[in-house]
């Protein structure tokens, strides 16, 4: 799993930066910019996934819940700055405080529910953290001053390329660096034999709630720049079914690699959008009863023909290396 | 007591505690002998409303059947085609994963689970909105003391649930595929040694538990009359939340959940609506807690 240090990230998104930069000038238009958007916020929500499900290996299904919370938190915080003074421009340091906020609170309630529920296993623990992703999002359906079943309205639209793209490096270096340390170490030695390393003196319970807060932490800041993407944050937006597609990034790129969530956080965004729009004007050229809402069908496929026929997802466990290092014989 | 603590709560929790226990003990058969919460087991349950809702159309538009015989072959029709969906999803999907981690297995589910959903709103003659259930057999209450009621609609839930519960602990305890399928839950190794054919029993399993989930199905459509494609999802949880705290794998024990969650539910859902939605989850988190085994189930160490 060792990739070359930190720069080869920096340079990646710096080029990703300046390429998007280019090709607005040659009619890249707000559709693909919102593509490129999503698809960053898309990396966010899955590495930090990746981190709960794959480095750690606790399988969680109720990630939506915590990007719940840091939608509605941080919604609200610039929702009411942006009352105040509808100035944008002068509002950013606010914005990126109410993000780490949203963060916060919801790496808060990831240590509440991974407390109780994180001694349980497998299939038992993904029921639970369904469960709770529901109830989280049935409560903010019950609040009124969030709106409600009407959602939050009127959030500013705060989230531009520049600072989705800062969010999704500091996550993905974040998460990479802590998988890379002797903490990573600890969590995948959980993944791989949770008894063998209770018994070489791993605290198994405390890495897992160490590792599901710092995945809610990374969802709620995700779902803080989705709300302010979107400029609403609205109950069904977080429902189970956006956590399966979340799930599916992580599982289509290979559980416990980094690089391959953040792959199929941008293939499958790109495919949800082309399939949408391209079975809407297969209908509308042919008349077949196949319409845009067939694509979630497609996607249940995927999800399916994946675990049949490469249940390692596309990299496996393996990360991308920009720069091959020969690897030195031990003697 | 509180005015909700009353006999009608009861009555309806009972009523609601049938449909569970029918879902429920699909889960735990299954469980028990693949060891698999199968995601897709909500949607037999859907598979079933939607089935009797068709077939109810066409004999009814057809043949004018209506009344008792009506709602008799829209049960078997029902019962029928859950139980072959879930017969075809258990050799598609799940057969070939039998012998891949368990994780595999659930993720599959989901997403077998997805695709039954989203294929039958996409479909046309279906759609995602939902429908109102026809009135196959009148609802009449009948007076159960001074201040509460029975339905028929009740009644049918609860003699229905319990024939079949008859039915299937004949079937477990007393023919030679019900001890196959004992055989195969306590030792799938052994059993293939004494020359059982392990895939037909899941594969029977899976279908008799299908079909189960396929009477609720029909059962709460008449009950509560409002299908849509996604109304598998929360039932089929609360389901599996009753067989947990029953003891999973334990068919009497699926039975005791599904009534204790249906009551309690009721009763939450009178108190607070919010409460109702998530007892559920909240009795599963203190079975996992207190006594992860469930009410009925037998201990068991994890091996090393």
């Amino acid at each position: 799993m060792k990739i070359p240090r930190t720069p080869w990230l920096l340079v990646v998104a710096a080029g990703f930066w300046a390429a998007v930069q280019l090709l607005r000038l040659v009619g890249f238009n707000d559709y693909y910019l919102f593509i490129a958007n999503l698809s960053l916020v898309y990396v966010i929500l899955a590495v930090s996934l990746n981190l709960i499900n794959g480095i750690i290996g606790q399988f969680s299904l109720g990630h939506m819940g915590f990007a719940a919370v840091g939608a509605y938190v941080s919604g609200s915080i610039t929702t009411l700055i942006f009352k105040l003074s509808p100035n944008v421009a002068a509002h950013y340091p606010g914005f990126v405080l109410a993000l780490v906020a949203g963060g916060v609170a919801a790496a808060l309630v990831g240590v509440a529910i991974g407390f109780p529920t994180l001694r349980l296993k497998g299939d038992y623990l993904a029921i639970v953290t369904l469960g709770f992703g529901e109830i989280i999002r049935t409560v903010f359906n019950n609040i009124d001053a969030v709106g409600g079943p009407r959602g939050l309205l009127g959030i500013p639209k705060f989230s531009t390329f520049t600072v989705i793209l800062a969010f999704a490096l500091i996550t993905v270096a974040v998460i990479r660096n802590i998988a890379e340390s002797a903490h990573g170490r600890n969590m995948i030695a959980i993944r791989e034999n949770e008894l063998a390393a209770d018994l070489v003196g791993i605290d198994t319970t405390g890495y897992k709630v160490k590792a599901f807060a710092l995945g809610a932490f990374f969802a709620g800041i995700g779902g803080g720049l989705y709300a302010h993407l979107l400029q609403i944050a609205h109950p069904t937006q977080f429902g189970f079914i956006y956590s399966v597609q979340v799930l599916i990034m992580v599982y289509a790129g290979g559980v416990g690699s980094l690089t391959g969530s953040v792959l199929a956080a941008f293939a499958l965004t790109i495919l949800t959008q082309l399939l949408k729009s391209g079975l809407s004007s297969l209908k509308s050229l042919t008349g077949l009863p196949i319409g845009g809402d067939w694509y979630m069908v497609l996607y249940a496929l995927l999800l399916i023909l994946i675990m049949l026929y490469r249940t390692e997802g596309l990299m496996g466990t393996r990360e991308a290396k920009l720069m091959v290092i020969p690897e030195e014989d031990d003697k | 007591m509180g005015s909700i603590f009353n006999l009608q709560q009861v009555v309806n929790g009972l009523q609601l505690g049938s449909i569970y226990a029918l879902i429920a003990l699909g889960y735990t058969m299954v469980y028990g002998i693949v060891r698999l919460i199968n995601f897709a087991h909500g949607d037999f349950y859907m598979i079933g409303a939607y089935t009797a809702y068709g077939a109810f159309f066409l004999f009814n538009a057809v043949l004018g059947g209506s009344g008792l015989p009506m709602a008799a072959v829209a049960l078997v029709l029902a019962m029928l085609a859950s139980g072959l969906v879930a017969l075809l999803t258990n050799r598609l999907a799940y057969r070939p994963l039998r012998y891949k981690p368990k994780l595999s297995s659930l993720i599959t589910a989901i997403g077998v689970s997805m695709l039954i959903e989203y294929l039958f709103s996409a479909l046309p003659f279906i759609g995602p909105s939902f429908r109102a259930f026809p009135e196959i057999l009148p609802s009449v209450p009948i007076k159960l003391g001074q201040n509460a009621t029975i339905s028929t609609h009740a009644l049918i839930d609860i003699g229905v649930a319990a024939v079949l519960m008859i039915g299937l602990t004949i079937l477990v305890r007393h023919t030679t595929l019900g001890k196959a399928m004992r055989a195969v839950s306590q030792d799938k190794d052994a059993a293939k040694l004494m020359g059982i054919d392990v895939e037909k029993v899941i594969a029977w399993t899976f279908m008799i538990g299908g079909a189960f989930a396929g009477a609720a199905g029909l059962l709460a459509g008449m009950t509560y009359p409002r299908i849509f494609p996604f109304m598998g999802i929360l039932p089929g949880l609360k389901a599996f939340i009753a067989a947990v705290l029953g003891g999973i794998g334990n068919i009497p024990g699926a039975v005791l959940g599904a009534y204790i969650m249906g009551v309690a539910e009721t009763f939450a859902t009178a108190y607070n609506s919010l409460l109702g939605e998530g007892i559920a989850f909240a009795i599963l988190i203190v079975v996992l807690l207190v006594r992860p085994r469930g009410i009925l189930g037998e201990k068991h160490a994890d091996k090393i």
